[in-house]
């Protein structure tokens, strides 16, 4: 089975947001990179259909130079093929989608999956435009995942329950927190990653359709008030959440 | 500007966020002038859809077949860019609820248009529509336009409001189907219901117990509390973790982003990640025995106290409000 896992390096979870000089993108001081986690589902995976039906894993990443140490993670996870589409531009989902479509596109794999949303932007939309771009049926928000002789039951989470829902390969996925437990890189895997190449090929130029005019941060809270500091203090609680907030 | 709404529906009830879509859009073509259009589509659907004129709608168009009963991203995906065409609509709005994520994306490439995703404003400035949407699990906020014919807008649930209905019945119009089996490429057999209650990405009111309350037994007081207020429960992510509590719970960055009228908060710090999933709910209770908790900065009311004693007061409190025993 040809496994595909793509992947995006964002900054962490923990991290202050700020805005850039730029106006427009994140401020990079003292930030930490990382795989954007959902997309480590997807890794892990891959990885497990590998084992379960045989084959190649390979993880791709779109973006500038610095994306090599996420694809050196996965390698480290264990996958067999690391690919950089390398573009410095700052792009939209759409022209991202474009770039690995057009790379998957040659490397035609039977399973593609991405995290269902990339920590940095949010828009839940690269994985599935890949997926119309190449004409192949997907599920997103997968927690779990049966593949057996080229056909595919997955369960996807939404509102209050899950869908069961099928389809055949070759399809794209996206995966949902839930879908499996991530492996850690054994010192092995990390050791070996460091001399496995990284293959790099120019992304396809495409134009984003989408244009960020500014970034900015959320309107301060004004400071709330401490209502008590026991029992006491629930009836003063409850008569300011129906008197004042109206919400009860 | 002719703007075509998706109007979800499940179980041949429409779900809140396609009427806030179709008041958001109505809104819209009032100021720069133009049409509304909702499209239905299911199984059974033709007798809910003039229920959307009351939101704004000026014409309902129905996709009716028995293969529609249950969600297919590629028969939808479908049936929705043709519609647009036919109407040569210049702005498909959908409510970013599961479904609407997973469909506005191949709306966007098959109609060639940009996408922005789970808005929580939008607006025409000079002419041009802009929109805003969170980014960084809504640490920060970016202001998009779209440089394309075809703009396509998902709108976060439960941010704009529905209006109530008018009362009026729009006109309605039968889809010519023409779909195949490969349309249906992949599909939705049936639904598995989650014991029933109400999940947080739809609750109004929500309470979250958080790796302060020791152990997975102490949530039947957060479970009685939400039950109460008429809300559901949360969780944080530790509790997920440690599991106590599922995740379809979990409240925060890797969890669901939630913005309910009330959160309540008990015994959660308030980890960044935490925030970013629950900061933007309009009123914001926290209830933790440490005054310095992170939660404290994004609370509207506090209480710096032992849970334990706070929770099954409150919902004593709560019961006699609302004259329930």
């Amino acid at each position: 089975m040809k496994l595909a896992a793509c992947i995006n390096h964002v900054p962490d979870t923990a991290t202050k947001v700020n805005v850039g000089s730029d106006g427009k993108t994140i401020d990079r001081t003292a930030v930490t990179y990382v795989i954007s986690p959902y997309d480590e589902f997807a890794i892990e995976e891959c990885l497990r259909l590998k084992e379960q039906h045989g084959g190649e894993v390979t993880v791709i990443s779109l973006g500038s130079d610095v994306h090599k140490e996420s694809l050196r993670k996965a390698l480290a996870m264990g996958v067999d093929k690391a690919v950089l589409l390398k573009d410095d531009s700052v792009r939209d989902s759409f022209a991202v989608a474009r770039g690995l479509a057009d790379y998957l596109k040659e490397l035609s794999p039977d399973v593609i999956i991405f995290g269902k949303q990339s920590v940095d932007y949010d828009d839940s939309a690269v994985g599935l435009m890949v997926a119309e771009m190449l004409g192949l049926p997907s599920v997103s928000v997968v927690v779990k995942l049966e593949i057996a002789d080229g056909k595919v039951r997955a369960e996807r989470e939404i509102e209050g329950g899950c869908e069961i829902a099928e389809t055949k390969l070759p399809a794209v996925f996206t995966a949902q927190k839930g879908l499996n437990e991530p492996r850690y890189p054994s010192l092995k895997g990390i050791m070996t990653a460091k001399n496995k190449p990284i293959e790099e090929r120019p992304a396809s130029a495409v134009e984003a359709k989408v244009e960020t005019l500014a970034m900015r941060k959320p309107p301060a809270k004004p400071a709330g008030k401490i209502v008590g500091t026991d029992v006491s203090a629930v009836p003063e609680l409850v008569r300011l959440l129906h008197e004042e907030a109206k919400v009860i | 500007m002719k703007i075509l709404t998706f109007a979800e529906q499940r179980e041949n009830k429409f779900k809140k966020p396609a009427f806030e879509a179709v008041r958001t859009a109505r809104a819209l073509a009032d100021e720069a002038g133009g049409e509304v259009v909702a499209l239905v589509v299911g199984s059974s659907v033709q007798s809910i859809a003039p229920a959307l004129g009351g939101y704004g709608a000026q014409k309902v168009l129905v996709a009716e077949d028995p293969r529609l009963e249950f969600y297919s991203p590629t028969a939808y995906a479908k049936l929705i860019a043709e519609v647009a065409r036919s109407l040569q609509a210049t702005l498909v709005m959908i409510p970013a609820t599961a479904m609407g994520k997973d469909l506005a994306p191949r709306v966007a490439v098959k109609l060639d248009a940009g996408l922005a995703v789970d808005c929580t404003a939008v607006r025409i400035e000079g002419g041009t529509l802009m929109a805003t949407r969170p980014v960084y699990a809504g640490k920060a906020l970016n202001d998009v336009k779209m440089n394309s014919e075809v703009k396509v807008l998902s709108l976060r649930p439960n941010v704009f409001s529905s209006g109530a209905s008018d009362g009026t019945a729009a006109p309605t119009e039968k889809v010519p189907l023409a779909l195949e089996e490969q349309d249906f490429a992949s599909r939705v057999l049936g639904i598995k219901q989650s014991s029933g209650k109400l999940d947080v990405a739809e609750a109004d009111i929500i309470v979250t117990g958080g790796r302060g309350l020791k152990g997975p037994e102490n949530f039947a007081m957060i479970e009685q509390l939400a039950e109460a207020l008429g809300g559901a429960v949360g969780a944080s992510r530790a509790v997920v973790d440690a599991g106590w509590r599922p995740h379809d719970e979990q409240v925060g960055q890797t969890g669901k982003t939630v913005s309910p009228s009330l959160y309540i908060a008990v015994a959660v710090s308030g980890a960044i990640q935490h925030l970013a999933g629950m900061s933007s709910s309009k009123y914001i209770v926290a209830v933790n025995k440490d005054k310095e908790a992170p939660i404290f900065q994004v609370a509207t009311y506090g209480i710096v106290g032992d849970a334990f004693e706070v929770v099954p007061a409150l919902t004593t409190e709560v019961k006699k409000l609302l004259g329930k025993s």
